[in-house]
């Protein structure tokens, strides 16, 4: 499993670095959700990895060591959150600059 | 004890019971209310921030303001801590918004939409950043503070900014990222993010999860060194502030420290923790980018004919002497570096007010002329109709005159005003440190001193452009009341710091001996003897 997870994580954020450094505003905005998803995922790993173990304690007698850190998954919800948000915000900006340049460049250059 | 504790979380509440305010009484610019209702809370907000300081002022060097949020006992709830530190960064912010805000209300508010409650949220967010103890909290501010700058560094409209605005979110956007790496990478090694806990738990560290811990702090390094405009991660900065609007620019002078204050904040907290063998990360690698971010600031101010993208580079030069600073780590330096954050910031955004005004009462063939030097895009706003509000003041080309020499001595470093006293501690303080004089010592004294020349040499050159060739001889100039004001009290309080600079210095030598004391910040935080 820890090698799956870090194959995606590798994954996306290579692609994602990849798309950011394109000259499209399209393809830097799909980059930038690729990184936010690597990012997300390796949050939850700093977790450590766990299988079948909740992260909710329950019962005054409950050994902590049968349960899987919880604050990594509230860390990753606050995160993809914010993130999502941002994205949201950066498209808004992406379709004025390409309103007012008429062209998707990032430097509203173009061709 | 405990009512001062409250005291922390007022300069949050306050900015953010303005901007619902602002979002329940809607979007009404043109009413003379709501405006005088935003300059109301602008004030109330100054007036915490200068009960916060007062009140750690006189209660005792390691008097820190400590406030769990929700009352959750401290290394597992998300606590705001009030020391000196973020009490006279609250205070330099809220003054700076203050003023912003006045400048703002003559005619800059209705350029476009949402203005006041966005410039509310700005402030939430960098008093915040500033005030709290939580890594990822500091995170969660630092969004917020970014989210309000992105809608006020679109202010106004137009192509400059939008084009400038879309590189500004992107870099944010992949600094936010990086960010929440080094808080992870720091999470999964020390197992908490309360930056006092943090500090306790870095000593003890398991050897193989050393490499680990640092590269989480080499990653959080770098969304700081984004954020405070450092070489070579800067490339936004000239664009986003010169095309913002200025009152709004204004207020980013002290975005940029927030950058410089959490990198004080985490490096002298847990790197310089006595204990752990890594009293010199990444100390020589901030020297070099503060060099360097010097040299660039120095020389990209002398290639500007326009005065908002000097008054960029300038920010670029005091963010680099802040980072030297920081990475000579001695509590002389760190003196020197307190009060000139405090003086560079109020100087910077007075600048930033003033190139408003000039360019308002620059006849507009001088304005054509340097736009088309200037070859940067075309300002789209047209001069303002309401031309007739404005009075005519006795006087007035003296008063801009002066108040542009003002700002130039305090920026360039000249005595006998602010700039001066401000580097020559630090000079004086590396060159008296242990050690000393060693090759870090020369390299902050050149530094310092060359980029003060280079400094003082664009700025007498941007003056004698405006005041001697290009301002009306006969006219009479209007200036509005409103305008002209924040700038002057933001000069006077430059002035009035080189007056009282011995009880300021004084007060921030012991700041800095609190911070260098890392010991006293985390057993104010955490009490040896359990819950605060």
């Amino acid at each position: 499993m820890e090698l799956t997870l870090a194959l995606a994580i590798g994954v996306l954020a290579a692609s994602g670095v990849y798309l950011l450094l394109r000259p499209r505003t399209f393809q830097v905005i799909v980059g930038l959700s690729l990184v936010s998803y690597a990012v997300n995922l390796f949050i939850l790993a700093m977790g450590r990895l766990r299988m079948d173990a909740a992260p909710i304690l329950s019962g005054a007698e409950a050994n902590p060591a049968d349960y899987t850190d919880p604050v990594p998954q509230a860390l990753v919800l606050t995160a993809i959150v914010i993130g999502f948000a941002m994205t949201a915000l950066f498209l808004v900006v992406l379709l004025a600059a390409r309103g007012l340049t008429g062209n998707d460049h990032v430097d509203g250059k173009g061709n | 004890m405990a009512d001062m504790n409250h005291i922390a979380i007022l300069p949050i509440l306050v900015p953010m019971a303005a901007a619902i305010a602002n979002v329940v009484l809607g979007d009404q610019r043109s009413s003379n209310r709501i405006v005088g209702l935003n300059i109301a809370f602008s004030v109330i907000s100054l007036l915490v921030a200068a009960l916060l300081f007062t009140v750690l002022a006189q209660s005792g060097q390691t008097a820190a303001a400590v406030y769990p949020l929700g009352n959750w006992p401290v290394p597992f709830g998300i606590v705001l801590v009030a020391d000196r530190l973020a009490a006279i960064m609250v205070l330099t912010t809220s003054i700076l918004s203050l003023a912003a805000l006045l400048y703002a209300s003559a005619r800059w508010h209705s350029r476009g939409t949402n203005f006041f409650p966005l410039f509310h949220a700005l402030t939430m967010g960098l008093n915040g950043a500033f005030l709290t103890g939580d890594l990822f909290n500091l995170f969660v501010f630092f969004e917020l503070l970014l989210a309000a700058s992105y809608g006020l560094a679109l202010h106004g409209g137009g192509r400059n900014r939008v084009r400038a605005a879309l590189h500004y979110v992107a870099i944010n956007l992949v600094a936010s990222f990086l960010f929440l790496i080094g808080v992870a990478l720091i999470y999964g090694t020390t197992g908490t993010l309360n930056m006092a806990d943090i500090a306790r738990a870095v000593p003890h560290i398991a050897a193989e999860d050393r490499g680990l811990f640092e590269a989480g702090a080499a990653v959080l390094g770098i969304a700081f060194l984004i954020k405070a405009g450092s070489w070579p991660l800067h490339f936004w900065l000239p664009n986003t502030y010169s095309s913002a609007a200025p009152p709004v620019a204004a207020l980013f002078a002290v975005m940029t420290k927030v950058g410089f204050y959490a990198i004080l904040r985490l490096w002298t907290l847990v790197f310089a923790n006595s204990s752990g063998p890594d009293f010199t990360f990444g100390q020589n690698t901030l020297l070099m980018l503060g060099v360097a971010t010097i040299a660039y600031g120095s020389i990209g101010a002398l290639s500007c004919k326009a005065l908002d993208r000097l008054a960029s580079y300038l920010i670029l030069v005091s963010a680099g002497t802040l980072l030297l600073a920081v990475a000579y780590n001695a509590p002389g330096v760190t003196t020197g570096a307190l009060y000139y954050v405090v003086v560079a910031t109020l100087a910077a955004g007075a600048l930033f007010l003033l190139k408003d005004v000039i360019d308002q009462i620059l006849p507009a063939e001088a304005q054509v002329l340097a736009v088309s030097l200037e070859l940067y895009g075309d300002e789209e706003e047209t001069l303002d109709e309401d031309e007739e509000v404005s009075r005519t003041i006795p006087a007035a080309a003296t008063l801009i005159s002066w108040c542009f020499a003002i700002a130039a001595l305090v920026m360039a470093g000249l005595p006998p005003l602010s700039g001066f006293i401000a580097k020559f501690a630090m000079i004086s303080a590396a060159l008296g440190a242990e050690n000393a004089p060693s090759a870090a010592t020369w390299w902050i004294t050149g530094a310092l001193i060359v980029s003060g020349l280079l400094v003082l040499v664009a700025m007498v050159r941007n003056g004698i452009n405006i005041f001697w060739t290009s301002l009306p001889e006969d006219g009479v100039l209007r200036l509005r009341p409103l305008e002209i004001g924040p700038i002057v009290v933001l000069l006077a309080l430059c002035v009035l710091l080189a007056a009282m600079a011995g009880p300021a210095m004084g007060f921030f030598a012991e700041t800095a001996a609190f911070i260098h004391a890392p010991l006293g910040y985390i057993e104010t935080v955490m009490p040896p003897g359990g819950a605060p």
